[in-house]
């Protein structure tokens, strides 16, 4: 059985006339860390939602560890954990008493499930006393992860916990994860920053309510057909510009220190590239054939 | 030599024993893309509030668009720009209402506000949809008109406060188009991000770690100092000194 199975799932809002689903369809296997990965606007929030029972989709079916969302939503309450992108604990609680309270809530102690949160907890331990309003934003997402975790739920939805949230955090917040993987935990994440996606066993490129790609992140990378340049010169702006006009260009992208370009002609080799920029009074001009990234590969998935 | 249009000398607050921002110095020039980098909880919104005007210093010297932070916090309101992500316009209002709205808060005077506002409807090629509300736009639209509202009144210098979080690829990069435009007509760009990918666009970048601003340099110059491929690096080696529990 898949741990969550999702089938032409649609959801509308009144208020803005927006769809925020569009008839998705996907499967989560268990014990599989499955990120959504896409910007704001794209329904991953309205997806956790209907998935946490807390909304109701306006057609289409999900069930979540066999579990109906709408006829068996007090099942589902149980056994899932939810962190969601908003800050939701008691800030005028300490951090102990947050945890001792969402523990209570589920019918269980801190003690018993202790050894699944000990890694994380540790970390924001010396500052059990303190309220969670008080807490810097590294420790208070720390602390709502163990809050999610404290009825040890066989699922974790979290909904954007790394927005906002600096690079190194980041980085230490996945390590976080790929600890609770290896204890069995099904997750499912979602993120607005591509990079993550690397990090996930499945990923959904998702936008404006619709799949795009649904693959391992490999298997997205590998989707991508056209050869891609990295350019560089020592002028990227004007590069830029130039690269744009080139009537040669079929998409050019600023990628941190270099350029992506691809080439309405697939035959067209890094000297054809290298030889249109001299023209241009381009130098220092390096071209690289590179391997794209999930980034590289959601732009050429978008639809605009 | 390309005037200065901000400049610090040991600029400090305290907030009873802790310093959130520690003796920072340092200059930006007119038209400079300046990135300002620093781990969550480092004193970036502590330090860009003081730059704003809106948070007086404990101690130091700084000065913004010509004013000083102590003395002329609100001549530095009225000559500077302010975006962010989060706070931009106001959804229920038409375009030109925003606009209006926002000129007006500047200071323009109607006759101004009204030949300004009309411009930027032409130059946007918002003619159509001027007087429909703003929640009607698509993302980037909504970005460009609020970064151009940002700029309405012909700041010197316009603060960017992580302007891409959550956005789509693309919207992303033409934000950066904008950032390049404005920054070639003069006007000084202050931007934070999250994303180390745009930290190699700037001019130089500034990275703040436990309140202090241990690194400044353009993108080259840092990844050079610090022997690393990428400004994620630089970041990471940095970021990683942090005392201080972000």
């Amino acid at each position: 059985m898949n741990t969550v199975e999702i089938t032409n799932l649609k959801k509308s809002y009144a208020t803005n006339k927006v769809q925020a689903l569009q008839g998705i369809t996907f499967n989560v296997q268990p014990g599989e860390l499955f990120g959504l990965i896409g910007p704001d606007g794209a329904g991953k929030t309205t997806l956790f939602r209907i998935l946490t029972t807390l909304i109701i989709p306006d057609s289409g079916t999900a069930t979540v560890l066999g579990f109906d969302v709408v006829k068996d939503f007090k099942e589902i309450r149980k056994i899932v954990g939810y962190m969601p992108g908003k800050f939701s604990l008691y800030q005028d609680l300490t951090v102990e008493e947050n945890l001792e309270f969402f523990a209570t809530v589920f019918n269980t102690t801190v003690e018993e499930n202790y050894e699944l949160i000990k890694d994380i907890y540790i970390q924001i331990e010396p500052f059990k006393k303190r309220k969670a309003g008080k807490l810097s934003g590294g420790m208070k997402q720390k602390l709502a992860l163990c809050c999610a975790l404290i009825h040890k739920p066989e699922i974790l939805f979290l909904d954007e916990p790394t927005t906002g949230v600096d690079a190194v955090s980041r980085k230490e917040f996945w390590e976080m994860l790929q600890g609770l993987k290896v204890q069995g935990i099904t997750i499912l994440v979602s993120t607005p920053y591509m990079d993550e996606a690397s990090l996930c066993d499945r990923v959904a490129l998702i936008q404006k309510g619709e799949i795009l790609d649904l693959n391992t992140p490999q298997g997205i990378i590998e989707n991508y057909k056209k050869p891609l340049w990295a350019v560089r010169s020592d002028n990227m702006h004007r590069l830029l510009n130039d690269l744009r006009k080139y009537d040669q260009t079929d998409t050019c992208y600023a990628f941190g220190d270099t350029h992506h370009l691809t080439l309405k002609n697939s035959d067209m080799t890094a000297d054809d590239i290298e030889r249109h920029l001299q023209n241009e009074h381009h130098h220092y001009v390096e071209v690289n054939k590179i391997e794209p990234n999930i980034e590289d590969c959601f732009m050429a998935l978008m639809k605009i | 030599m390309e005037e200065t249009v901000i400049s610090t000398h040991k600029l400090t607050k305290r907030f009873g024993e802790f310093t959130a921002v520690d003796a920072i110095t340092f200059e930006v020039s007119q038209g400079e893309i300046f990135g300002f980098l620093g781990a969550n909880g480092a004193g970036k919104t502590t330090a860009m509030r003081m730059l704003c005007g809106l948070l007086s210093p404990t101690s130091g010297q700084a000065q913004v668009a010509g004013f000083d932070v102590f003395k002329q916090a609100e001549k530095i309101k009225q000559n500077i720009g302010y975006m962010s992500q989060k706070f931009s316009l106001y959804e229920d209002l038409t375009i030109r209402e925003n606009i209006q709205l926002y000129g007006g808060i500047y200071g323009l005077n109607n006759r101004d506000l009204k030949s300004k506002s009309e411009a930027l409807i032409q130059r946007l090629q918002l003619q159509e949809e001027s007087n429909k509300p703003v929640r009607s736009l698509p993302l980037g639209w909504k970005q460009k008109l609020a970064f151009s509202v940002a700029i309405l009144h012909e700041p010197k210098i316009v603060f960017l406060d992580e302007p891409t979080g959550g956005v789509d690829p693309i919207t992303r990069r033409q934000f950066w188009d904008l950032i390049y435009e404005a920054a070639a007509e003069g006007i000084t760009v202050f931007v934070t991000t999250h994303y180390m990918d745009e930290a190699e666009y700037c001019n130089r970048v500034s990275i703040m770690v436990d309140g202090r601003m241990d690194a400044l340099d353009s993108p080259a110059g840092l990844k050079k100092t610090y022997q690393a491929n990428s400004m994620d690096e630089v970041f990471v080696q940095l970021a990683r000194r942090a005392v201080r529990s972000g």
